[in-house]
């Protein structure tokens, strides 16, 4: 295992066009280093599909970005969309939520795997064969068949394994996956885990997996990234951070997650409704929310420190979750 | 997709209780204007084979016979002659094949313009956009005939001014139609996952959108074809369409003008068979569209 930064963010924001421009992402830093996964958590609207967007070079015109986005010591943040559409592909892809809607109903699954193949000059047998190779290599059972089904012929599990063989058919250095498992029954939703994981292994892929959902990252990531209101509220390794949050918004979202095991299935609700960027409260944007809320709050914005080696967080009194 | 099953049953139950006629009468329908049109098709492609019939040839003998008199050579004229004597099943027959093929070469041209500049405007977006929008704009709020008539009016009369003239204005429909299809595909997920795969952008156009773009297309092909053959019969009855030698269903409607009142069959037999056309395009169109809209990928 490798520490290499595959990924870096630093202090990127990314603004609306509009006469009174929002900050949807307000000064976000990351990194997610290779074979490892770096999991970005946060309720909807807290900007993190956004980031990969960003990532990705994809942001809507209505937007723009600011910032550093370094691709193994590159920055690809204002190069020009020629170049940035060679990376596309090759160094970083991408997989989405609903593994149906990324396919094309029109076109047969072989033909879709196998884009990046085609354009890499393999034509005939040797595209079939790298088709059929990417396939097996992602589990999809027989995959000579399953190469000339159309999307709505395969399950939901068997689509998102030709989303995700799709996205390493370039071999990527960095995946992102945006919520890859959301729209995945529970039982797939694990094998799909298990999945990337077996490809993160044996390729050394970096993978920055985007998500709203507690359990789902606290399986696979190394790594965690707390957004709240387009800003980083905690980060660090997955297991201290999810273990002893330094952040109130942390604790809470850790909370709020519905156990089995536990003696009440009751979870404990965040109260009041998640801030919005482009509604974003004064000071700490948490703040309204916040149980430990106290004046400093309202006032000043706590920038992002480091609490303790390897720890980030943005709150004023990250110390004192030190002690609990 | 099981919110459609548990929509649509209910109306399963209610036509069949509606009765075997009502459903005939349905079904009747839905055949009625394909088969009209296929006669037309047929009648132009295959009519001047068994009707014979000189465009230029007069007959002056035979001038303004009723429908069903009997000609100088001993013939039958069902539909009655014109005021130079020539036949008027001839006429038609013609004229069905003069309009099929302004309607086809017009049609085409509109569809491969529009297509191609509603995909690039939908798809590029920005200034592309833009400007092709605004162009579409200012040629919609020009009246289709009279663009129509300014082009074909400047020109020598001819089968490619016609075309020309009324492409003009009928690739607008198709550009903006693409256009809006393309704005909402564009956005589609499986056009995101081309484009993190640094799929080029005439490619993504190719094969991930204009397919989808193809069955709205198809129904406003059968709206325009109509449109178009009412536009060169206008033409033609104005007599800026085609020259002389061409049969034109518009150039005959014309020529009987001066006769209304002694002989109607001339103005009026090319009258039906363009109004019956035009009507059952457009009731094909709206079929296709509604039948795209249910069940075709949207």
């Amino acid at each position: 295992m490798t520490d290499k930064l595959a990924l870096s963010v630093r202090d990127l924001v990314v603004s609306t066009d509009a006469d009174a421009p929002v900050r949807i992402l307000d000064g976000v830093s990351l990194d997610v280093r290779s074979g490892r996964t770096t999991a970005l958590i946060g309720e909807s609207g807290s900007g993190k599909s956004i980031l990969g967007s960003a990532v990705m070079g994809l942001l809507p015109d209505t937007m723009s970005a600011q910032g550093e986005i370094v691709f193994d010591d590159r920055q690809v943040l204002g190069i020009p969309e020629r170049q940035r559409r060679a990376l596309r592909g090759r160094w970083v892809a991408m997989i989405f939520q609903d593994p149906l809607a990324a396919l094309n109903p029109s076109q047969r699954i072989g033909r879709q795997v196998g884009e990046l193949l085609r354009r890499g000059g393999l034509r005939g047998k040797a595209l079939e064969e790298g088709v059929v190779r990417l396939l097996a290599r992602v589990g999809v059972p027989r995959p000579e068949e399953r190469a000339h089904a159309f999307p709505h012929q395969l399950s939901g599990g068997l689509r998102q394994r030709a989303v995700i063989a799709m996205a390493l058919s370039g071999g990527p250095r960095l995946l992102i996956a945006d919520e890859p498992t959301t729209a995945l029954d529970v039982t797939v939703q694990k094998r799909i885990l298990d999945l990337l994981a077996e490809m993160q292994r044996d390729d050394g892929i970096a993978i920055l997996f985007i998500s709203h959902d507690l359990r789902v990252v606290s399986h696979i990531a190394d790594d965690l990234v707390v957004l709240y209101a387009g800003r980083v509220a905690e980060s660090g390794p997955a297991r201290s951070v999810l273990s002893k949050p330094l952040h109130p918004y942390t604790r809470a979202l850790a909370r709020s997650v519905p156990s089995v095991s536990a003696a009440s299935a009751v979870s404990d609700p965040i109260p009041g409704t998640a801030a919005s960027p482009a509604a974003r409260p004064s000071g700490c944007a948490f703040h309204p929310r916040c149980p430990l809320a106290r004046e400093i709050c309202r006032r000043e914005t706590p920038q992002p420190r480091e609490v303790v080696p390897g720890r980030v967080s943005a709150c004023h009194f990250a110390e004192e979750f030190l002690d609990d | 997709m099981t919110d459609d099953v548990i929509l649509r049953a209910p109306a399963v139950v209610r036509g069949r209780s509606r009765g075997r006629a009502a459903r005939a009468a349905a079904s009747i329908m839905r055949i009625v204007p394909i088969a009209i049109i296929a006669i037309y098709v047929l009648a132009a492609v295959f009519g001047p084979m068994i009707v014979p019939f000189d465009p230029v040839a007069t007959q002056i003998v035979d001038r303004l016979l009723p429908p069903g008199a009997t000609t100088s050579t001993g013939s039958v004229a069902v539909l009655g002659t014109d005021s130079t004597g020539r036949d008027m099943v001839g006429q038609l027959i013609y004229g069905a094949r003069t309009s099929m093929l302004i309607g086809t070469l017009t049609v085409a041209v509109c569809t491969v313009v529009g297509v191609v500049v509603g995909l690039l405007a939908g798809y590029l977006g920005g200034i592309a956009d833009t400007l092709l929008s605004r162009i579409i704009d200012i040629l919609i709020a020009f009246p289709n005939i009279v663009l129509a008539i300014v082009v074909a009016g400047l020109f020598e009369r001819g089968v490619a001014v016609v075309v020309v003239a009324l492409s003009l204005a009928g690739w607008v429909s198709f550009a903006r139609l693409t256009r809006g299809a393309t704005l909402s595909l564009r956005e589609r997920e499986w056009v995101s996952a081309a484009r993190v795969l640094g799929v080029p952008a005439p490619r993504i156009m190719l094969r991930h959108v204009l397919p989808f773009v193809f069955a709205p297309v198809v129904a406003l092909v059968a709206l325009e074809f109509g449109l178009i053959v009412l536009g060169e019969a206008g033409l033609s009855f104005l007599g800026i369409g085609l020259p002389h030698d061409i049969v034109s269903w518009g150039q005959t409607i014309a020529a009987g003008k001066a006769y209304l009142s002694t002989a109607w069959w001339i103005s009026v037999f090319p009258g039906i068979a363009l109004a019956l056309l035009v009507v059952m395009t457009g009731l094909l169109g709206d079929q296709l569209n509604s039948r795209f809209q249910r069940g075709g990928v949207r």
